[in-house]
């Protein structure tokens, strides 16, 4: 009797605890069909969370004709997409190296590496503006090419700084490790080079640790403000959280401000939502082990 | 050195020295991408957080930085919305540390057990993470309003007794606000962290626990805890690292107001820095930030190493 109580009591709990984590996404997507007068009007009662009376699409429309909310979205699939792809190759390579092969200095180079898991990017985020207003740059001037200097402005600087990961080579490097070192042993009696066992062996038996990789690439990549803040200028270089300072400004309606945030999250938490269960699964077993 | 004895190991009959020089080249030039981006990227700008901060640097200036002592520091410590800076950065810190940890302790506690729809609610309670802190700032902005959800809510549950205040508009709920924010958002990142520890526990300590007739809390205390004990340090730094971080929140938020009384480390590095293009100025203050979370992670790491 007790422990169908407290497995009742647990479960209560589980349920309270869902309600609060959900119900403020669940009124943000709601609102965001809603006109502004009925979401005020709505605000007193459980009708907050429903999506009931005028329901249109009218938000969106509106959300479309204030920003280039196209040009957004698309600069913010190809900004994480790019960096996702350049960091996998990138890390997981690095990762190859460090876990299993043997050269001089890789001890020293893998304990640097998990060494700057600890500097937080935003100690470094105003220098980083000042050092890549510096290095130079090639650009196409009309029909031929000249370096000049400073990285500002582009869509490379919303890529390059983020491809290496110390967190996702660590990650990678945990995974492999966990991969047998026989398997090396007999790829090279078969006459195979350490690059095709990379490419042909261990990152095909690593579909987990990529997909985690990928999400963890992706999720700060597509979020991220502080840095496309500093240094991009132009609007058709904007990806989407910069976008949302155009809603900061007076005047605007809260179920446009609902309409374009769920228009840039909701995608996101489907995509989470369908991958999650290898998300998770990956993290649990690789074991971020502090 | 390390290196240098591995050398010394006998070489396998079916690896010749040739074998050893290319697994070697390959080696390094499969690193190589990775590790000069991150010197490019990382240390270099962490080795000018260093160097600039004795300067007169500015992002945007004709003359070259000039060196200037100690000039900006003590600008810096004459500064009184620094201090304010510290201490909230300090109390966001203090409070959101054990609040999220532990929340999320409790969390993974109830989505660890084997009941149907476990994994619903782990992926519930994690969808805020997944949601960017921008969106979740603008949201709670709205929801924390004098005549907003929020307050509807705590009028619902204290049967009218109770109006809540405007929570962002008044210094002494503003930070408050902020921070029950910020921990919804954030504690299914270490929901996770800590499910990953708590499935490294073998089974059979639970039911040797169970043999002895132990109580739910003597599992805890003598199990669960001592098994815990390597993610605990992973899940303190991490959170302490990120509330040291405050800024999002603060710049969509609040703008450090009502009163100074939310600005922060980063949020005034950031001001400063970028909003008045005083690039020195704002390095001193980074580098700062830096000493703090460093002397802060080596304490905790003290604090939570391995006492065997």
């Amino acid at each position: 009797m007790t422990s169908v109580l407290k497995h009742l009591g647990g479960h209560v709990g589980r349920v309270v605890l869902a309600l609060v984590f959900a119900l403020p996404l669940v009124f943000m997507l709601v609102s965001s069909f809603k006109p502004d007068d009925q979401i005020f009007g709505d605000l007193g009662s459980l009708r907050a969370f429903l999506p009931v009376g005028a329901l249109s699409l009218d938000n969106y429309t509106a959300v479309f004709e204030r920003v280039p909310a196209a040009q957004f979205l698309l600069n913010s699939v190809l900004i994480s997409s790019i960096t996702v792809v350049l960091g996998i190759i990138v890390n997981s390579m690095a990762a190859f190296a460090l876990s299993r092969m043997r050269w001089p200095g890789r001890k020293l180079v893998l304990t640097g590496i998990i060494a700057t898991l600890i500097v937080p990017f935003e100690t470094f985020a105003l220098p980083l503006v000042w050092w890549v207003n510096q290095l130079p740059l090639l650009r196409v001037n009309g029909f031929h090419l000249e370096w000049t200097t400073g990285w500002m402005d582009t869509y490379q600087v919303q890529i390059v700084p983020f491809i290496a990961n110390a967190f996702s080579i660590f990650f990678f490097h945990q995974y492999f490790q966990s991969i047998p070192k026989e398997i090396d042993e007999a790829a090279i009696v078969d006459g195979a080079g350490w690059f095709t066992i990379y490419r042909r062996i261990v990152m095909p038996l690593s579909g987990p640790a990529v997909a985690t990789v990928a999400i963890l690439t992706f999720l700060p990549a597509w979020n991220s403000y502080l840095w496309p803040l500093m240094v991009v200028q132009s609007e058709n270089l904007r990806p989407v959280m910069v976008g949302i300072s155009y809603f900061f400004q007076l005047n605007v309606g809260w179920g446009q401000i609902m309409a374009y945030s769920s228009m840039i999250t909701v995608p996101i938490l489907a995509l989470f939502v369908a991958f999650q269960r290898s998300f998770v699964n990956s993290i649990a077993s690789t074991g971020v082990k502090g | 050195m390390i290196a240098a004895l591995e050398r010394l190991r006998p070489v396998r009959r079916t690896r010749t020295t040739n074998a050893r020089r290319r697994e070697s080249l390959t080696a390094v030039g499969m690193a190589t991408p990775a590790v000069v981006l991150l010197i490019v990227f990382l240390v270099v700008p962490v080795a000018l957080a260093f160097a600039l901060a004795f300067t007169d640097a500015r992002l945007i200036s004709p003359t070259p930085a000039r060196f200037v002592g100690l000039r900006n520091f003590t600008q810096l410590f004459e500064d009184p919305v620094f201090y304010k800076s510290l201490r909230n950065t300090a109390y966001f810190a203090a409070v959101v540390v054990p609040l999220q940890a532990g929340l999320a302790l409790v969390l993974a506690l109830l989505v660890n057990a084997r009941v149907r729809g476990v994994n619903f609610f782990r992926t519930v309670y994690f969808l805020p993470v997944v949601t960017s802190m921008v969106v979740v700032s603008l949201l709670w902005t709205f929801l924390y309003r004098q005549d907003g959800l929020v307050n509807h809510v705590i009028s619902a549950l204290t049967l009218g007794h109770v109006d809540g205040p405007d929570w962002l508009g008044n210094p002494d709920t503003a930070m408050p606000a902020i921070i029950l924010m910020s921990v919804w958002q954030g504690v299914g990142f270490h929901m996770i962290i800590w499910l990953a520890g708590l499935q490294t526990i073998p089974a059979e300590l639970y039911e040797a626990a169970d043999l002895d007739g132990a109580t739910r809390w003597h599992r805890f205390r003598h199990v669960t805890w001592p098994g815990l004990r390597a993610t605990r340090t992973f899940v303190l730094v991490t959170i302490t690292i990120a509330a040291f971080s405050l800024f999002t929140q603060i710049r969509v938020m609040t703008q450090g107001g009502p009163l100074d009384s939310t600005t922060t480390v980063v949020y005034q590095a950031v001001r400063t820095g970028y909003d008045q293009q005083q690039t020195a100025y704002a390095a001193a203050i980074s580098l700062i930030f830096f000493v703090l979370v460093l002397t802060v992670s080596l304490v905790q790491r003290f604090l939570t190493r391995e006492k065997d």
